[in-house]
């Protein structure tokens, strides 16, 4: 268990404590401490990104008790007692997860920035519907921005991976 | 054991892609540095104002602040680098990285606060007490040219910063004579680049040795790194920059921003490491827009639409300072608004305009996309005039096929071209009898929702390069070679350095693709380094296409003169002649006597121990090169869209997309269809919904992502992509450019498609971007001219 303080020195403080990719951590800090800031700066977990300020990037997509939330619509405080997992605790046993594969095969990316908040969606989605059409990965995608690909292979890696999950449960 | 497998041409998975797809990619922002300070700008609210004076006192006495400055706090060694005077009559005043006197756009920075946290940073920032007294101002290129307008910068007069001209043949006369004189004006709508990753900058500063290390979100570390030191005096030998992971760039991160400047200066006054980075709605102000034209195109053509001349008159908006290339910008398209089309006249004229804006800069095409909108929507003005099809008019106009170099009418000297191969191959992909026959129907039936089909048959020029040229004619500062280092280890493994810095281009695979076959070694024994001033001392990194078109032969230059010394080894250790040895996919054998052999790894195993070498043979066995090309590259190509279009909502959306390029022979087929995808998609969204709008007092409307529509990907189709292969004369191993011409061809497929939708409702031009307020006003004010 790891306890960090942050925050500012003699400022008005609050307790979190969260389950992040498995691993119970906790610390103090700030009241208006985001989600993703906490990941970020608190737990030292980069791979989370923040794309903007507006909420509209979907960068910062994590999942919280397995559900997608842009982490930086969500107060640290608000993820008390709940469990988080990040692109960081994807892959298991050194072997990457179905959509980090996939998406390395079809090159469904390119400056890497988005991609991890494209995976957690992704992630999300397939759990809700793990045999979608095209329409509907374009669809569960609409609140996470690319710059890069023209999202054409990221929807194939997303379709791919729900195949190959799917083929895997078989 | 040597590989005999070809890398080359093959969809080598990226090397790359492992870091960024489990989180472990270190952006600028990632990393921290122990006593680390925040650093966070003051910026001006206002588009114009004088600055009568600056408090910090409550910003200082704040928990938290260690120190905060305003412009008369620093003495700077020179101004930010300004790299392109493109004329001799250039207005470029000396933009210094805080505003002293007056701020002269919204978002131009005033002060800088430093304080212990990012949180206490940004509200010391807010706490700051600026007195300003507002001016007017002026945001749009032709009000900014108006008798009486605001001044951007007083002192000059005037909101002219150049005219640069350019004239081939007798165009008066050719015009004079032409049966028909096409005539459009348009307007190319501003852009914000929204590279994905903010801009973020470190810095870290080692007051014992003077010695500073940057890392900061940038495509250009060795270009900052002399900017840097004529900004701050900090000589280039104390000046480590590092570009780590960069989260795209598109044009945006080729700058010279003032925060890098101030984080050095900062950190040097408090011998601390400084960081910043930008807020997404701060970028907007603070990061460069793109585009930004108005554009006056004409045609002189015979009376069936063969083309005679073209006359060209470009009012460019700079922004309030000109930045790193803002003047040469529009030049790079200047030679490139007669397309791949015959002519016999040519004379284009461009104005740069200062206005009261955020600085316009590089973004993705620079100057050509421009270029190509302009002369494919004239084509097509052109066709509707004279009667003919869009594809007829561009079949007897194209400049026929050529694989030598040959000059165009734009005033370029073209490295190969077979412009009708790319039309014919898209019209095949798109099926053009069959949309145009659903085109059809659907206009017999009156259906609400109609087809339109557009073409964009494009030529573009990119791969930034050759020095004497662009230093010369074109008066650029800076060169255009590229560098490269092939370091073979001693047991096999070799090490690629380049001048480059890729940021989503995938050079990582490509460059050891290239490396692994000459070696005739596994791609993955070869690394790329890159992005670093110290670990890669040379290069003009990435921009312009050029990583491929410059940077690959700089690879292939360096691999084949380690082959060279591998082959003195090689002769040595079997006692034969040079001559006397063959060399194939990374194995030196005897010719005639196949078993008597070496392999690359072997003989840099031997190069390392130095233990029995050829008399007067320097050991280790490492080489650079620096490669220069001898002209620019020519990519060219067919893009055909079709869109439907809600008469009723004025929706347009794209729904069959088919891009034909011809970037020369492909290194890596999978990442090659990425540039142009991506590309593309940029480009239709360029076409339907960017727009970085202005208000008459200079405050920028669409100020955030929630306000300007990049699309999502709902909003965007699939692209069906073909190649053509025509290699450039322009280097040995015929490689042309693939960066950036999605975004160069995409914009006037789609408008040409919308036109061609509407234009049974008597609809002839449309407005960028075609929105729906902006098509359904076409269709409004083409039935007001019809009632």
């Amino acid at each position: 268990m790891i306890a960090l303080t942050a925050g500012r020195k003699g400022g008005p403080v609050t307790h979190v404590s969260v389950t992040v990719n498995g691993v119970s951590r906790e610390a103090d800090v700030e009241p208006r401490t985001l989600l993703v800031y906490f990941l970020r700066e608190t737990l030292g977990l980069t791979g989370t990104n923040v794309g903007c300020d507006t909420s509209s990037c979907g960068s910062c997509t994590v999942l919280l008790d397995g559900v997608s939330v842009k982490s930086c619509t969500v107060l640290a405080a608000q993820a008390d007692g709940r469990e988080v997992a990040t692109i960081e605790g994807m892959a298991s046993d050194g072997q990457m997860h179905p959509l980090q594969d996939a998406f390395h095969r079809n090159h469904g990316l390119q400056c890497g920035y988005c991609t991890p908040g494209m995976i957690m969606a992704a992630a999300s989605y397939l759990k809700e519907n793990p045999d979608p059409t095209e329409e509907q990965v374009r669809e569960s995608l609409e609140g996470n921005l690319c710059r890069c690909t023209g999202y054409q292979n990221i929807v194939k890696s997303i379709l791919d991976a729900a195949q190959q999950m799917s083929g895997a449960k078989v | 054991m040597a590989v005999t497998q070809k890398f080359v041409g093959q969809p080598v998975l990226r090397k790359e892609d492992p870091e960024f797809l489990t989180g472990t990619a270190k952006y600028t922002d990632d990393l921290t540095v122990p006593g680390m300070l925040w650093m966070a700008v003051v910026r001006s609210p206002y588009a114009h104002a004088r600055i009568k004076g600056v408090d910090l006192t409550k910003a200082l006495g704040m928990p938290g602040v260690v120190a905060a400055y305003w412009a008369q706090d620093f003495e700077w060694a020179g101004p930010l680098l300004m790299a392109w005077p493109a004329t001799e009559d250039l207005n470029n005043p000396p933009h210094y990285p805080l505003a002293k006197e007056e701020a002269r756009y919204q978002g131009d920075g005033v002060a800088v606060v430093v304080a212990e946290s990012r949180g206490i940073a940004e509200d010391a920032a807010e706490a700051v007490a600026v007195d300003y007294e507002p001016l007017p101002s002026v945001a749009g290129v032709e009000a900014a040219l108006a008798e009486g307008a605001p001044l951007v910068h007083d002192d000059l007069g005037t909101n002219r910063s150049y005219t640069w001209a350019n004239t081939n043949g007798d165009v008066d006369k050719v015009f004079a004579e032409a049966a028909v004189v096409v005539k459009e004006r348009y307007r190319v709508q501003r852009q914000i680049p929204n590279a994905m990753e903010p801009r973020s900058i470190l810095v870290d500063p080692n007051s014992a040795s003077g010695q500073f290390t940057m890392w900061t979100s940038t495509q250009i570390p060795h270009v900052l790194r002399t900017a840097m030191t004529l900004a701050t005096g900090i000589p280039e030998s104390k000046l480590r920059i590092i570009a780590p992971r960069v989260g795209g760039g598109f044009g945006s991160k080729l700058q010279v921003y003032p925060e890098e400047a101030l984080g050095l200066e900062v950190a040097r006054k408090l011998g601390r490491p400084i960081k910043w980075t930008e807020a997404r709605t701060e970028g907007y102000l603070a990061t460069h827009h793109g585009r930004d034209q108005v554009q006056e195109m004409e045609l002189a053509a015979d009376a069936d639409g063969k083309i005679r001349g073209y006359r060209v008159r470009i009012l460019a908006n700079m922004g309030a300072y000109l930045r790193i290339i803002a003047p040469g910008t529009p030049i790079l398209g200047a030679f490139l608004y007669c397309g791949c089309y015959q002519g016999e006249a040519y004379h284009i004229e461009i104005t740069g305009v200062f206005t009261n804006t955020t600085p316009v800069d590089a973004y993705r095409g620079a100057g050509r996309p421009e270029a190509t909108q302009a002369i494919e929507r004239a084509i097509d003005a052109l066709a509707r005039r004279v009667g003919k099809d869009p594809v007829e008019i561009r079949r007897m106009n194209f400049v026929p096929p050529f694989t030598e170099a040959t000059p165009s009418i734009g005033g370029l000297t073209i490295d190969s071209g077979d412009y009708p191969a790319t039309l014919e191959k898209a019209l095949e992909l798109i099926d053009y009898d069959q949309v145009r026959k659903e085109q059809q129907a659907r206009r017999e039936s009156k259906d609400p929702k109609q087809l339109g089909i557009g073409f964009s048959t494009y030529l573009e020029n990119c791969g930034w390069g050759p020095s004497k040229v662009i230093g010369g004619v074109l008066k650029y500062a800076g060169g255009g070679w590229e560098a490269a280092t092939i370091r073979c280890h001693p047991t096999g493994k070799v090490v690629a350095v380049v001048g480059t810095t890729p940021h989503g281009q995938g050079n990582e695979t490509t460059f050891a693709q290239v490396v692994a076959d000459e070696l005739g070694i596994p791609v993955d024994d070869v690394e790329v380094l890159f992005g670093d001033t110290d670990v890669a001392p040379s290069g003009w990194d990435t921009y312009g296409s050029r990583s491929a078109a410059v940077g690959t032969p700089a690879v292939y230059r360096a691999t084949r003169k380690v082959i060279d010394k591998a082959r003195k080894i090689a002769a040595h250790e079997l006692e034969v002649a040079e001559d006397d040895l063959e060399y194939e996919a990374g194995t030196f054998s005897v010719k005639g006597a196949p078993e008597s052999a070496r392999t690359i790894p072997q003989l840099a195993f031997s190069a390392w121990t130095g233990h029995n070498l050829p008399e007067g043979l320097e050991p280790g066995l490492e080489e650079s090169a620096f490669f220069d090309p001898s002209n620019l590259v020519f990519p060219f190509g067919a893009h055909i869209c079709v869109v439907e279009v809600d008469t009723e909502t004025g929706d347009a959306e794209v729904v069959k997309y088919v891009a034909v390029d011809d970037v020369g022979p492909i290194v890596n087929p999978q990442i090659v269809e990425g540039q142009v995808v991506g590309g593309v998609i940029q480009g239709i969204a360029e076409a339907l919904y960017e727009e970085a709008v202005y208000d008459d007092n200079g405050q920028l409307l669409s100020s955030s992502m929630s306000s300007y529509a990049i699309p999502a990907a709902t909003e965007v189709p699939s692209i069906i992509t073909g190649n053509h292969v025509t290699p450039s004369t322009t280097n040995e191993l015929g490689i042309k450019g693939v960066g950036e011409t999605g975004t160069i061809a995409s914009p006037p497929a789609v408008l040409n498609a919308v036109v061609d939708a509407l234009s049974p409702l008597g609809v002839t031009e449309i407005d960028r971007p075609a929105s729906p307020e902006n098509v359904w006003r076409a269709i409004r004010d083409a039935k007001g001219g019809a009632a």
